[in-house]
């Protein structure tokens, strides 16, 4: 008896159950569309460039469907891994790469560490510097830069110019000031108990460093090296400006000084070779993917 | 093990001076406990004793020896904090044998030191996990064990059960007294909770903006306060401040609180105020234990008088009973057979044997 007169009295639902899975759902749809439509549009140049780089010149240049190869063909591959020149790039910019992010780490992180936890004058003021100089476009530098290593060999009769390793000297203006702001975000999220007890437990400024921030800080630090690592393997403006002989020269200046030649553009192999400079980074976020998330996430919301 | 000094100790921040002067000798084996409300400089006296903070003025000595100038590594004092600041990256063991390990001590050496570690504190099981994996007194047990392996001369302590629920805060409370006994290392607590101080503590320092308001036993803070502050933060519910003022009835000594109570104050008590010029603004300073139900048979020195409760609280093994005296708002505590009720008028006894007589201004018990 006493449940009908409940049931009477109970107020009747507008809500529905489910709204909230129902709203998720159309979320979801929505997302899916706009994902795919991005994902449509960022994957059709490199879709475009392998089906090119399968085929010969002369299909290239045939009046046939474009998007498909007919006649699949390694040739561009073989004359590129073949080639001295084009291994020359690779190793030059893979030991540029190698170098900047080396060169980027040993300076960065230190420099992070002490900009977040050694408390000294000015240490914000600079901290903010330190991001304000990545605020500065690299086409504004590249000029006084040339300038500077043209002064520099008038002066000492050092030639850095048109050598490779002029570029260990000029990417870290790039990579260093980033990296730096990704380390104090990520050094700054430590709790600073951590070090205050290391420092009781007897570590030096330099064992915290090195035996609690940085395997502690490790995903930022990957971050950073990722960072690192694709800027100096994807520039393209200093190592045009500053080498010029064709055994100085990294991989993207290489392909396009050395493939086109005058107004003959030789499409298979450019496509090819572009192809094979995107490799080195793709397997190295591919591994390093949730890391490098991590590493991000991590520096933007407790930095 | 050592003892350790406080002399004149200061610290300043730009214009803030957080510590203001503060003395402070501390026995070999002593548990001492430095307690009082946020910002009073407690934390910033202990940091400054484990030589995170610098000293502004004064000298703070350990076993003798000044440490004003020496870095925390070479203090050999060890240090729990709050939020346990377990190194993430490395197991129970590691995180105990760090410090041992930065100092090369021999490997056979710091594998019996941890292992006896984790067996006082009872970790055996969990030596090779990571803390993420611990619960939150599983840090605190292994942030102790950083501490003891190292066998140092002090032992301090920044609020390090603040972080625990309840329940596991009079556990873990138990287990550091324990491990007191045991290793006897000096050692220097800060808390804000006074029932934390008072049980660990063999002397406590109550400290307040910057001073330290009183230094003794926990029953010597609770019995015999010095000051108003110290009689308002030890003991939960806080002593009863209530303004009165003495007077000359007939030739015996009587407290006047309201115009229609006043009570005969018993001889002891009426010796010593007896000097205190009757002029003077005071605080009648009683603890709700000493306010209770009347009973048929009262004691020399217990008054009774008629009140309206306002609010009472049951907690079970007694009663609070809250109601206004001349609009000071008082807590007393009955036994929760007495037929306490809300807005019910009752009879209540004051207990003067164990009253306390303030000077309303400085505040100072007289």
């Amino acid at each position: 008896m006493s449940s009908v007169t409940i049931d009477k009295a109970a107020p009747t639902r507008t809500v529905k159950y489910g709204s909230m899975s129902r709203d998720r759902k159309w979320a979801l749809r929505w997302s899916y569309f706009f994902l795919t439509l991005f994902a449509i549009f960022s994957l059709l140049p490199p879709i475009y460039m392998l089906i090119t780089s399968l085929k010969s010149s002369a299909e290239i240049s045939a009046a046939t469907n474009p998007w498909w190869v007919f006649h699949p063909t390694l040739e561009n591959y073989v004359g590129l891994l073949t080639s001295n020149q084009f291994l020359r790039f690779f190793w030059n910019s893979a030991l540029v790469s190698i170098f900047v992010v080396t060169i980027t780490m040993l300076i960065s992180v230190p420099a992070a560490f002490a900009l977040a936890r050694m408390r000294f004058w000015g240490s914000a003021t600079l901290a903010t510097g330190v991001f304000l100089t990545y605020l500065i476009p690299d086409s504004l530098l590249f000029i006084p830069l040339f300038k500077v290593f043209a002064l520099f060999g008038d002066w000492t009769g050092i030639q850095l110019i048109n050598r490779w390793y002029v570029l260990l000297f000029i990417y870290p203006t790039l990579t260093v000031p980033f990296c730096t702001w990704i380390m104090i975000g990520y050094f700054a999220s430590i709790p600073k108990e951590l070090d205050e007890a290391a420092i009781i437990d007897g570590a030096s400024w330099f064992q915290t460093l090195t035996r609690i921030f940085i395997p502690v800080a490790l995903p930022g630090l990957i971050a950073a090296t990722i960072f690192a690592f694709t800027v100096s393997w994807a520039q393209f403006l200093y190592p045009l400006v500053f080498t010029t002989s064709t055994d100085q020269l990294v991989l993207p200046v290489g392909i396009i000084t050395t493939l086109i030649k005058g107004d003959v553009f030789n499409w298979g192999q450019i496509m090819t070779g572009a192809l094979l400079g995107a490799a080195p980074p793709l397997i190295i976020y591919a591994f390093l993917m949730d890391y490098y998330i991590a590493g991000l996430t991590a520096g933007a919301t407790k930095g | 093990m050592a003892d350790v000094s406080l002399r004149k100790v200061v610290k300043r921040y730009d214009d803030v001076e957080a510590v203001r002067g503060i003395d402070l000798d501390i026995a070999d084996h002593e548990f001492i406990v430095l307690v009082g409300p946020s910002g009073c400089g407690k934390s910033t006296t202990l940091r400054m004793i484990a030589g995170l903070e610098d000293i502004s003025d004064g000298d703070i000595m350990i076993g003798g020896d000044v440490v004003n100038d020496v870095p925390p590594k070479d203090r050999d004092i060890a240090m729990v904090f709050q939020n346990y600041a377990l190194y993430p990256h490395m197991t129970v063991a590691e995180n105990m044998s760090f410090g041992l390990r930065l100092k090369h001590y021999p490997k056979a050496e710091i594998k019996a030191r941890v292992t006896e570690a984790a067996r006082l504190l009872d970790i055996t099981d969990l030596i090779d996990r990571k803390p993420k994996q611990l619960s939150g007194g599983q840090r605190q047990r292994v942030a102790m064990g950083r501490a003891i392996v190292r066998n140092p001369k002090v032992f301090l302590f920044d609020e390090p059960l603040s972080n625990l629920d309840a329940k596991l805060r009079v556990q873990m409370r138990i287990e550091i007294k324990k491990v007191h006994q045991k290793v006897r290392t000096t050692t220097v607590y800060v808390t804000h909770d006074q029932v934390e101080a008072m049980t660990l503590a063999d002397r406590v320092v109550v400290m307040n903006k910057g001073r330290i308001e009183q230094i003794g036993t926990p029953n010597e803070l609770y019995h015999k306060p010095a000051t108003r502050f110290v009689a308002g933060f030890i003991g939960s519910p806080a002593m009863n401040f209530i303004p009165c003022r003495l007077e000359d009835a007939g030739g015996t000594l009587q407290i006047r609180l309201a115009d229609r109570l006043a009570f005969p104050l018993p001889p002891a008590r009426a010796a010593r105020y007896n000097a205190l010029p009757r002029t003077e603004k005071l605080l009648l300073g009683l603890r709700p234990e000493h306010l209770t139900e009347a009973h048929a048979h009262l004691e020399p020195g217990v008054e009774t008088f008629d009140t309206v409760l306002e609010v009472t609280e049951p907690m079970g093994m007694e009663t609070l009973v809250y109601f206004g005296l001349e609009g000071t708002p008082v807590c007393g505590r009955v036994n929760p057979n007495a037929g306490a009720k809300d807005g019910a008028p009752m009879r209540l006894a004051m207990d003067l044997n164990n009253m306390h007589l303030l000077n309303e201004e400085t505040g100072v018990v007289l």
